[in-house]
């Protein structure tokens, strides 16, 4: 388990790095993801790589234990709320509204891209 | 006694493992409560743990500065989560390489969506500048959309609350929303979530199913990326 998030570690240390010293506009974790997932497809070329956490499972279990409690991490920024009572005294209602419009709207809209643009695919290449 | 148990309430409000203790065992008791209504949308465990926690710091007037010093570690998480999800992506990579046209175009569209909307919206409501600007990212993940927000000058700490309320907005209404469309894609149902509702909605896909879950993550991770180029773009062209 300790194996394991080192690795995960590793991988968002050196994301975040490669993201300040270039300055590059994208998150460092989002960076340590890409390498993260290019560090196990070389795995599967390398059978050297296969060790340590890189072997039996190892950061893919502590992996999943994490993804598993992923709404738990939101909580503390959410709390941040009682910082803001007067601002949701104020504006509450109208950005609780803003919100759910724009959140029904989004999921809407990306929905029907997806499937549109799946059906176009499966149109113009008709199966075997 | 009592002026005993006041210099020990006095002693612990002040340490993180109080608060850290706080943060996950009412966590523990809302996440128990949400698997009890079998993932009930309402049920949803950050949204009861937030108002709880919260009502708990008002009542014993504590600052959120000192609560948030021992439920740091728990935020921390947010990043090694964020790389984890390369994890779920590698076993399901040829059902994502399959599927990267449909995903790219969705993305660049659901994220564009996302941004104007909420910036369109705000702005019809007569919504003051600094707070429109603060709202703008709210579609993706807290580290992320906060970092958006210092760079547009704005107010980050009212930035991660609409992101994390975005959040629990999508997750709730996302399942009745797509059952009542009638769409039972779950790449596309995982997808949208995550372009609309980040970490939250993707905690949410793996609950209503494994290749929901997988999506989302995936479109959480894109949309940190896309919405980090198009908000400065969207707020220059949008307001005025």
């Amino acid at each position: 388990m300790i194996a394991g998030l080192s690795v995960i570690l590793l991988c968002q240390l050196v994301g975040e790095a490669i993201v300040r010293g270039v300055g590059l506009p994208i998150p460092g974790p989002v960076l340590g993801m890409a390498l993260l997932l290019l560090l196990l497809l070389t795995r599967d070329h390398f059978t050297g790589l296969r060790r340590g956490p890189l072997h039996k499972d190892g950061v893919e279990t502590t992996s999943r234990s994490l993804l598993g409690h992923l709404s738990l991490m939101f909580v503390p920024a959410g709390v941040g709320v009682v910082k803001k009572l007067d601002l949701v005294m104020e504006h509450g209602a109208a950005i609780l509204l803003i919100l759910s419009v724009s959140v029904v709207i989004t999921l809407l809209v990306t929905v029907t891209t997806f499937l549109a643009v799946n059906r176009l695919l499966s149109r113009s290449q008709p199966g075997p | 006694m009592s002026e005993n148990s006041f210099s020990l309430w006095v002693y612990l409000s002040q340490s993180p493992l109080l608060w850290l203790t706080v943060t996950l065992s009412i966590y523990a008791i809302a996440d128990a409560i949400s698997l009890r209504t079998h993932r009930h949308p309402l049920a949803n465990p950050v949204l009861h743990s937030i108002w709880v926690i919260g009502a708990f710091l008002i009542i014993t007037d504590t600052s959120y500065t000192t609560y948030f010093a021992g439920a740091q570690f728990v935020h921390f998480l947010l990043g090694p989560a964020t790389v984890a999800l390369a994890i779920p992506l590698y076993d399901n990579r040829a059902r994502v390489a399959a599927a990267l046209l449909p995903m790219l175009v969705s993305l660049i569209v659901g994220s564009m969506i996302a941004i104007v909307t909420v910036v369109l919206l705000a702005e019809a409501f007569g919504l003051p500048r600094s707070i429109i600007l603060s709202l703008s990212p709210k579609s993706v993940t807290a580290g992320v959309a906060m970092g958006i927000s210092e760079s547009l000058h704005a107010d980050p700490s009212l930035t991660a609350v609409s992101v994390v309320l975005t959040g629990i907005l999508g997750a709730i209404i996302v399942t009745p929303l797509m059952n009542r469309a009638a769409i039972t894609d779950f790449r596309a149902r995982g997808f949208a979530v995550g372009i609309a509702a980040h970490g939250i909605g993707t905690a949410r896909a793996f609950q209503v199913d494994e290749v929901a879950g997988v999506f989302s993550g995936i479109a959480m991770g894109l949309n940190a990326l896309v919405t980090s180029f198009l908000v400065p773009i969207a707020v220059t062209l949008l307001l005025r």
